[in-house]
């Protein structure tokens, strides 16, 4: 597998939301709009780096019966880093995504990618690995918040392009769910066809 | 004897099929429909045909270029959801708005689970609900009747129920449960008559085509639930016969509860059907939110059907 497959399999063949369907929580609860979406992916993503380069380099030292426990402390750490640095210069985008950003400790994305890939490759390997996976999570989310914000609030990345509310459901729970059912049924179409 | 046939049983057929049995859903309808166009006048027509043709044309389109299989349209389902979408929705809802209804109800609740039959939750339901969280200035806004005949001063005003939440039971006072027979008030298309809706009722049960149970546990439940509330306070809680004349009662628990694909099989399971969507019904009335919630209790108790046909089998066929 080549260096650059570390990264594109993550948008695509092992998409983390429309594919794999991990970390489904942050997914329909954060992405009432392009931009929220869009900060979430970003968010998770940097964790997801960080995390998957110290645990790669350290997992030899871990022991096995406590691996769990030992990758959700590195995780919290760049997690707590995470919080004090987005209240620091993006308190904005820290209010809307509230609990969604301590949350990300137990992302089963992050966890899920350590357990998974991290505590079996290089270094450099998992960093591209969590570029990858970050960028497919990070895509697909400010995708569907993109869906959600036209249907919902007929705008989009903030920008109005109708007068008044749109279909007020899509910004509310169970619009997130459809969108996201409709997504994957469009994503696997497209993907299977491309596989023939 | 050469002309002596083999066949596998069953040798008897009716002459019953979808298609019959959905016509007749829409002949129980009409008279629904009647009223409804007689007292709103051309803003309902206009709701039905757009509510009607769009089920209709979306069936089809979906049926024959998204899931490439033989086209269903014929067997009149189509038409059943979109009449009673229409009689869902107040008179004066926006075309445009009746169409998104008609695609969440067709497209989304019917053909995504594969059509006629595997459905999970009532089609023209799901359109109702999906408008009535996304447009609550419209699916509010209800026009007091102003068609053809009558003679009333159009304004909009608060269904019943509506305005029993508002004001509580004194605001009430004044109704006349013979208007609420009749037509004489506010609310959407389907709501207005409880007598045309009767009738509807004992056509499909002169045809065969429901059977009593689902219905008469509904209102038996809804009666005695808030009888006992009222006899415990008639101050604050409404009395049972205004609460089965009013909202979408009588239109959910004789057309909508009863829809064979998502009501469960045995009678049994129908009665306890019927006392759950009852229960839900009246807790809405009462302690929740909105003014009314037939609708949200139809839907709630569609999800556990397939746990109520566990629990109590259908009685099978071919014993003694």
């Amino acid at each position: 597998m080549g260096k650059l497959q570390h990264i594109t399999k993550g948008l695509v063949k092992e998409n983390p939301t429309f594919v794999l369907l991990l970390g489904m929580c942050p997914t329909l609860a954060t992405t009432t709009s392009a931009i929220n979406g869009m900060s979430m992916g970003l968010a998770t993503m940097f964790v997801l780096i960080l995390s998957n380069i110290v645990i790669s380099a350290i997992a030899a030292y871990i022991p096995d019966k406590v691996r769990i426990p030992a990758y959700i402390v590195v995780i919290a750490t760049f997690v707590t880093l995470l919080q004090f640095v987005m209240q620091a210069y993006v308190p904005d985008v820290y209010e809307t995504l509230g609990l969604f950003i301590p949350l990300i400790v137990v992302n089963c994305i992050v966890l899920g990618r350590a357990e998974a890939f991290a505590n079996k490759n290089s270094v450099v390997d998992s960093a591209l690995d969590g570029i990858g996976i970050g960028l497919g999570f990070t895509m697909s989310l400010t995708l569907l918040g993109l869906v959600r914000e036209i249907l919902g609030s007929g705008s989009a990345f903030g920008f109005k392009f109708i007068e008044g509310d749109g279909i007020l459901a899509f910004v509310l729970a169970p619009g997130a769910f459809l969108a996201l059912g409709y997504l994957i049924v469009i994503f696997k179409k497209l993907t299977s066809k491309k596989a023939e | 004897m050469d002309k002596l046939l083999v066949s596998p049983s069953p040798h008897l057929h009716t002459k019953t099929s979808t298609k019959s049995l959905m016509r007749d859903v829409v002949i129980a309808l009409l008279p629904a429909v009647v009223v409804s166009v007689l007292f709103y006048g051309w803003s309902e027509l206009l709701v039905l045909g757009v509510s009607v043709a769009s089920c209709i044309l979306l069936e089809y389109l979906i049926t024959k270029y998204l899931l490439k299989k033989s086209c269903t349209v014929c067997d009149w389902s189509a038409a059943v959801t979109g009449v009673l979408l229409a009689l869902n929705l107040p008179s004066s809802t926006p075309w445009w708005v009746v169409f998104i209804g008609a695609v969440v109800a067709v497209g989304v609740a019917k053909m995504t689970f594969g059509g006629l039959g595997q459905n999970l939750f009532n089609p023209a339901l799901v359109g109702r609900v999906f408008l009535l969280i996304s447009f609550p200035t419209y699916m509010t806004d209800w026009a007091k009747p102003d068609g053809f005949i009558g003679n009333f001063d159009a304004f909009t005003g608060a269904t019943p129920l509506g305005i029993a939440k508002e004001g509580g039971v004194a605001a009430i006072e004044s109704m006349d449960y013979m208007d609420m027979l009749f037509c004489n008030i506010g609310g959407s298309a389907g709501e207005l008559s409880a007598l045309a809706l009767l009738a509807g009722f004992v056509y499909l049960l002169v045809r065969r085509v429901i059977r009593p149970y689902i219905t008469l546990s509904i209102l038996a439940t809804v009666a005695v639930f808030s009888g006992i509330f009222w006899a415990i306070n008639p101050a604050e809680f409404t009395d049972p016969l205004f609460n089965l004349l009013t909202g979408g009662l009588l239109l959910g628990s004789i057309f909508m509860a009863t829809d064979y694909v998502t009501s469960p099989m045995s009678n049994l399971g129908g009665i306890v059907f019927g006392i759950g969507i009852g229960v839900i019904t009246m807790l809405i009335r009462y302690f929740g939110a909105y003014p009314e919630g037939v609708s949200f209790a139809i839907l709630i108790m569609n999800s556990v059907v397939p746990l109520l046909n566990k629990w109590f089998h259908a009685k099978k066929y071919g014993r003694a």
